[in-house]
């Protein structure tokens, strides 16, 4: 990983004159950290765009996604936009910083945002749980509905098992759209039939550009395959296997099924407990009539996603991993004709000090001490050294995701000292998202 | 040979890393096996988020769900790493406890295995570690094939709902196989045999994680390790010199004067008209500006510390290298960590 000083790129090795041309080709790009950037994203045009209507943030975990999802959203409502920012897991500070005291699915209006330019900006946190549950109520009858409320899988399901997140982080932004479309005075019939079942006094509809954070996922996009994996489940065999015997009688399902997947029902008995497998079965011919709308509406929101109207960015910190997945999220995203509105590069190093490599303030150091007298100014130089160094790895690895890419639209955020927990930090960060 | 060797988790075999995103946790589990494999022993390293993080920090190939070599250690031990693939390991896992060679193949074709691995999302986790498990009590000809198993778990803020995962299942199946297998691997993750370390930096977000996720940890009865802190910043100032940055009160002359004597600050093609003398001075704000927002990291980094401390786990500190992580890194990093006792 070791690199020479110098050049911003691999594409220049030259130290000579090139250099006058690259700081000249900096200050075109007008980039906050002077490297040139081939094609800058106007974030601003995104945000100000009134087709931009989805904004997804997306990403490998840690790399200032919830931030970067805020950032966007008070930016938007400052310039006028009606937002409402959707957050999975936020830090306490941030959270606290939006209004958001409590995870309880419920959107509130963010204070503080400056209402000068007509918008607002409203915030929520996903409850998981809850919003599975409101799936549940609005589409089995009531007598249903609590039986699979009530169900030990359903419950085991629904709050404590990883990948739940993902779906419902998917079906509230379809929710959220479909309260969007339907505008504020409305609360029925729309016939979308995705209305959420919303606490009264709270903020409903009449946005007009949802910022979604999307769960830190293991399997980075697992968000987009949920619902196809719900298809292909619902289409599937197993779940008709699972569904039969709770559906008709004993007598009838051994007449209808052949003697094989007689055996695997054995098998699965054998493998889960025939109590447990009686259960599962319960919950599957339960959820039967739930199954149709729940699945109707993923594939809604999937083609959601792939609408004009949506905007996907892709974050990502300046490290192999974060890059990695970022390149990973750029190739599946463009595999699903999904639209890519760009890459958002946080915590950027940036220095101040222009023109004075690592090297040569290395060299100075040591030539001050020596000298004696200026231990100071030598320490100050190693500390602009280390930075250096790392803005110029930094470099080589984004380097590598950009000539991959080259078409991608890139936007850097600086590096800050200290975290982002209030409205005058995201205020900042949605000012360098826009700088470009 | 080296002598014998003081580690502070002596009878741990299954060393669990967990960190939130961005603070190197799959580059401290790498280190620590290649630790833990100094002095001839033979050692695991799995992940089970098939991001395929540990063959890039290796610069090998590994085939998915395969036990592959990736290093040597000193002293004549090997590291083999794995990536745990759930639907490999439930085909594997019926074969291997239930004989459904047949059966197997047929809830394939049902798409059960979809079921379990994709839609089903915890019995994901309940197949990622039921593989590990299974490493970690593999025996051949009564001897244990792995001497220390090290994974590369998810992230802090999911990793006690992952480990926890099996006394779900134990409770869900309350009788027959599948409860008796959960509430083995419960045993397991419980026991001494077990320790969950904690990857940080000194940020506020990560070491919050960490504190949240050591309570978490507690309350589900999981054995918490150590916490290992990463990317430690070398202050590179004195203390009194950094405290004053911070606060921006250093000698501004002082510095201009020492940029002076070195030669430095008048090379700039486009300052070219000024006087030396500003060009100095702006070279001086501009370093001072370096060192105020370096002060005020290693401030805001020593209060992180402080709440590491109060935690009362062992803790463990590694640098941030200035190139990266690459082989020669990865065995620096095992060192260290060798050196202060996690291995």
């Amino acid at each position: 990983m070791t690199r020479g000083a110098g050049g911003t790129g691999s594409r220049r090795s030259d130290t000579g004159p090139g250099r006058r041309e690259e700081g000249a080709e900096r200050r075109r790009g007008g980039d906050p950290d002077g490297d040139p950037v081939r094609h800058p994203m106007d974030v601003d045009a995104l945000l100000d765009d009134p087709a931009t209507r989805v904004i997804v943030c997306c990403g490998s975990g840690g790399v200032g996604k919830t931030t970067t999802a805020a950032a966007l959203g008070l930016r938007a409502a400052e310039r006028g936009r009606r937002a409402v920012v959707l957050t999975i897991d936020p830090a306490r500070r941030l959270a606290q910083s939006m209004g958001l005291a409590e995870l309880d699915n419920t959107p509130r209006e963010v204070p503080g945002v400056d209402p000068a330019a007509g918008g607002r900006l409203d915030a929520m946190m996903l409850d998981m749980k809850r919003t599975f549950d409101e799936v549940i109520e609005l589409h089995a009858a009531p007598e249903k509905a609590a039986q699979i409320l009530a169900n030990p899988f359903y419950q085991a399901l629904s709050s404590s098992f990883a990948g739940t997140q993902e779906y419902m982080a998917m079906e509230k932004l379809g929710q959220l759209r479909a309260m969007a479309d339907a505008g504020p005075s409305t609360s029925t019939g729309t016939g979308t039939g995705t209305g959420a079942s919303m606490t009264p006094g709270t903020s409903t509809g009449a946005w007009d550009l949802i910022v979604v954070d999307t769960p830190p996922s293991r399997s980075a996009l697992d968000f987009l395959d949920a619902p196809k994996r719900l298809g292909s489940f619902l289409d599937g065999r197993l779940i008709k296997l699972l569904s039969m015997p709770a559906r008709a009688g004993q007598k009838a399902y051994l007449k209808v099924v052949s003697a094989a997947v007689t055996g695997t029902t054995t098998a699965l008995s054998k493998v889960v407990g025939g109590q447990t497998l009686r259960e599962v079965q319960a919950f599957v011919a339960a959820l039967d009539t739930v199954f149709g709308g729940f699945r109707q509406r993923a594939e809604r929101t999937y083609e959601l996603l792939q609408a004009p109207g949506t905007a996907f960015l892709v974050v990502a910190a300046p490290e192999p991993d974060a890059l990695r997945e970022a390149s990973y999220f750029v190739e599946r995203l463009a595999a699903d004709r999904m639209p890519l509105a760009g890459l958002v590069l946080n915590r950027v190093e940036v220095t101040p000090v222009e023109g004075l490599s690592a090297e040569r303030a290395l060299v100075a150091a040591e030539e001050l001490d020596e000298a004696g007298g200026h231990e100071l100014t030598a320490g100050l130089l190693r500390v602009h050294a280390d930075r250096t160094r790392r803005r110029e790895r930094e470099r080589t690895l984004t380097a590598g995701f950009t000539h991959a890419h080259p078409e991608i639209p890139l936007v850097r955020v600086a590096a800050r000292a200290e975290d982002v927990h209030d409205l005058p930090g995201l205020r900042a960060v949605g000012a360098d998202l826009a700088k470009s | 040979m080296p002598g014998r060797h003081d580690s502070d988790w002596d009878g741990v075999r299954l060393h669990v890393v967990t960190g939130k995103g961005g603070t190197g946790k799959t580059t401290i589990a790498a280190a620590l096996a290649v630790a833990l494999a100094t002095g001839g022993h033979r050692v695991l390293l799995a992940e089970v988020e098939g991001r395929a993080g540990i063959a890039p920090l290796f610069g090998v190939p590994l085939a998915p769900h395969a036990e592959g070599h990736v290093a040597v250690a000193p002293g004549g031990g090997e590291v083999l790493a794995l990536s745990v693939e759930p639907e490999a390991a439930l085909l594997e896992y019926l074969e291997l406890f239930y004989r459904l060679g047949r059966a197997g193949r047929a809830l394939e074709r049902l798409g059960a295995i979809d079921f379990v691995t994709t839609v089903a999302p915890g019995l994901r986790d309940v197949l990622l570690i039921g593989k590990v498990y299974e490493a970690v009590r593999r025996r051949v000809d009564g001897r244990r094939v792995y001497d220390a198993v090290v994974l590369d778990a998810p992230p802090t803020g999911r990793i006690t709902r992952f480990l926890n995962v099996n006394r779900e299942v134990a409770g869900l199946a309350r009788v027959g196989p599948i409860h008796h297998h959960a509430s083995s691997i419960m045993q397991l993750l419980r026991s001494p045999e077990t320790a969950v370390h904690l990857v940080t930096v000194l940020e506020e977000m990560p070491v919050q994680e960490t504190v949240d996720g050591v309570g978490e940890l507690r309350a589900a009865g999981l054995p918490v390790g150590g916490v290992v802190v990463n990317l430690v910043r070398d202050p590179v100032l004195a203390a009194a010199e950094l405290d004053a940055a911070a606060d921006g009160l250093l000698d501004r002359e002082a510095v201009a004067a020492g940029l002076e004597t070195a030669g430095l600050g008048g090379r700039r093609v486009e300052d070219a008209g000024l006087p030396a003398r500003v060009r100095v001075q702006t070279l001086a704000d501009g370093l001072l500006v370096e060192a105020a927002e370096h002060g005020v990291r290693l401030r805001l980094g020593d209060r992180q510390f402080r709440r590491v401390e109060e935690l009362g786990r062992p803790t463990y500190q590694v640098p941030a290298l200035p190139c990266g992580i690459d082989l020669g890194a990865l065995y620096e990093l095992a060192e260290r960590l060798r050196d202060q006792g996690l291995a």
